[in-house]
């Protein structure tokens, strides 16, 4: 079912009409807590979570901890709170789930980060998030405004039981990378949601680096504020003996002219995990002339493990250049294991020199030659943690 | 005493599994190549010559049921696959397989390090390698590219021969070397071969279905494989009658054996 309605976007503009569409994948988003019920784990969008292990994160309780900030600030960079008022008008959308309504009601205001207009950062803003064992309420905006060029990393260590909001608002014309990476202690439970807004010709480039933590369930949102729009969101993860890490992702083509490619890859090894990726893309009446394509690609390692992975195009207009998507999910290449091998590499090895080309790949695709070197880096303990047998 | 020097084949038996049951491909093969020689298989398709191939290397596709292969003395149906590459036995693949975001110098880096026991010295391996990758005409940025990830068909040949001579094992299977080569490709191909034998202590097995690269690379002997197993063997005149000939003389005598 759709219904034309009018709505304003966050800069007041009237924007051109687009539709409303009903779906039991992405629910209506709202800042209302009691607009998301206590989930019992049969909805659609909580059946892979393992509700027991994140209900701390579904509980109304609230918490003043906050975790601790480290920050390499550029000039003209500025960090400031907000009221929670301010920064539900200033946050890119409206929670779609409980975890993220709660953290947005809890949070006792937001964290502004404001890259300001035509800024061009030379260096990286990056941010550690250190969890220090507590329950805590979290909701971020970050505001790039038009014309800048910003790499932003936000890297989340430590222990914590973490619900989150956080907003990447992207003016027209800029050029962002934002990444973030999830190097949690094991205890950490971390469920959220990141919301995209991709301004006017704006060119994005998102990074979800999920690697550590008991659990990590990510809702990853996307939309456009006007036609021109590139978004590309790559995420790379490597899921341990019992660890949930769960990426659901949509991206709403809601503009004409836009661009999304969305690939996630992941490795699994070890009794209990389990990967979920949920890869949504929906195509408005109005999205005439975009291309889309998502792909998600899973590396099973060990006995024990699962992946779940479900792409899923809604397409309302024909008027497209490309939407497509794949889903693949296997066990090493015995053809690969066997070349290697055939070149006196041993088994163990080749192994590992499968795994790190299967990152190393997407890795190169990200293009952002200050970051490369710490994935591998991080992708190279994982390895060292396990791949052997 | 017992000459067991080079690449000594006794009463190979091979099977694999189809859905049809177990299948016996090779049937009792007998081969002796010593350190030096450069010696042909020639058959049809489907005659198990990549079988031999393979079951060389110990691909796990292929059960060997009885027999032997051993090189220079020591037996490698016993060894692990790396461990026959590292025994010194290599094999040139007809269809070599694509490593995603493994770079061809990682990969030979590995190879080598892995084959010798120890890392080689970075200067002089980027040299070594750089020279290999002259010799068979591929660009230096051919070592950052992933292993044969979006490589041609001729590029896959000449990396494997660039494989060849910068790992130089003791003992060389060629699968179909010439397959899908232009002619160019070929000649560049046969000379990393014949560079590789050269070195005079050095034995190749050089398998193929066609004639024209023996154009390029001179076999000391031919043998003719049908059925899974060796039918004929003769010199270098072998190859010009099958060229002449073909095969049928010999796929009539199977079928009606």
């Amino acid at each position: 079912m759709t219904a034309t309605i009018e709505r304003a976007d966050e800069a007041g503009h009237v924007r051109e009409a687009v539709e409303a569409v009903e779906s039991h994948l992405h629910p209506k988003p709202s800042w209302n807590v009691a607009d998301h019920p206590m989930p019992t784990g049969r909805e659609e969008i909580w059946r892979f979570t393992p509700i027991a292990r994140i209900k701390p994160l579904l509980e109304e309780t609230p918490s003043d901890a906050h975790l601790v900030w480290e920050q390499t600030v550029p000039e003209g960079v500025t960090i400031r709170t907000l009221s929670e008022a301010e920064g539900r008008q200033l946050a890119a959308e409206a929670p779609v789930d409980r975890v993220s309504a709660l953290a947005a009601a809890l949070a006792g205001g937001a964290q502004l980060i404001d890259v300001p207009a035509e800024a061009e950062l030379t260096e990286p803003l990056e941010i550690v998030l250190r969890g220090t064992g507590e329950l805590v309420w979290g909701h971020i905006v970050v505001r790039i405004g038009h014309h800048a060029r910003a790499t932003i990393v936000v890297r989340h260590e430590g222990r914590a039981t973490y619900g989150t909001k956080l907003d990447v608002v992207v003016g027209e014309s800029a050029v962002v990378n934002f990444v973030t990476v999830q190097d949690w202690a094991d205890e950490t439970v971390h469920g959220g949601q990141t919301s995209v807004l991709v301004g006017r010709d704006a060119q994005v480039r998102t990074v979800t680096v999920s690697l550590g933590g008991s659990l990590v369930r990510l809702t990853e949102t996307a939309r456009f504020a006007g036609p021109g729009g590139s978004l590309e969101q790559y995420g790379l993860y490597f899921v341990d003996a019992g660890q949930h890490i769960e990426h659901r992702l949509f991206v709403d083509h809601n503009a004409p002219q836009t661009h999304s490619q969305v690939d996630y890859r992941g490795a699994l090894q070890g009794k209990g995990a389990h990967s979920v990726w949920i890869g949504d893309v929906l195509i408005r009446k109005v999205a005439e002339g975009i291309s889309t394509y998502e792909a998600n690609k899973n590396l099973v390692l060990t006995d024990g493990c699962r992946a779940d992975s479900v792409p899923n195009l809604e397409i309302e207009t024909g008027q497209i250049e490309g939407a497509g998507h794949s889903s693949t999910t296997g066990r090493f290449d015995d053809e690969q294991l066997f070349y290697l091998q055939s070149r006196g590499i041993a088994p163990d090895e080749a192994r590992r020199l499968v795994v790190r080309g299967f990152f190393r790949s997407i890795i190169a695709k990200i293009g952002v030659p200050e970051l490369e070197t710490s994935l591998m880096d991080a992708v190279e303990i994982e390895l060292a943690k396990s791949v052997s047998a | 005493m017992t000459d067991t020097r080079g690449l000594v084949i006794t009463d190979l038996h091979v099977t694999v599994e189809t859905e049809a049951g177990t299948k016996e491909i090779l049937k009792g093969v007998n081969l002796t190549i010593r350190p030096g020689e450069i010696h042909a298989i020639m058959g049809p398709n489907g005659s198990g010559k990549s079988t031999l191939a393979y079951s060389i290397a110990g691909h796990p596709k292929y059960t060997i049921t009885q027999g032997s292969v051993a090189l220079d003395g020591v037996e490698l149906t016993e060894l692990s696959v790396d461990a026959r590459a590292r025994a010194g036995m290599f094999l040139a693949m007809q269809y070599p397989v694509e490593v995603p975001g493994v770079s061809v110098a990682n990969f030979l880096r590995t190879a080598k390090t892995a084959l010798t026991g120890e890392a080689p010295k970075v200067r002089t391996w980027i040299k070594e390698v750089n020279s290999a990758l002259d010799r068979l005409d591929l660009d230096h940025e051919f070592s950052a590219r992933s292993v044969n990830e979006g490589f041609s068909g001729g590029e896959k040949k000449r990396h494997e021969i660039a494989q060849l001579e910068l790992l130089n094992p003791k003992f060389a299977v060629l699968d179909e070397t010439d397959s899908g080569l232009d002619i160019d490709a070929l000649r560049i191909v046969s000379e990393g071969v014949n560079r590789y034998a050269a070195q005079g202590d050095r034995g190749v097995l050089l398998i193929t279905h066609y004639t024209r690269i023996l154009r390029y690379i001179n076999p000391d002997y031919v043998h003719v494989f049908v059925d899974g197993h060796v039918v004929e063997e003769g010199g270098r005149e072998l190859a010009d009658e099958l060229e002449a000939n073909g095969y049928e003389k010999y796929t009539k005598v199977a079928t009606e054996a």
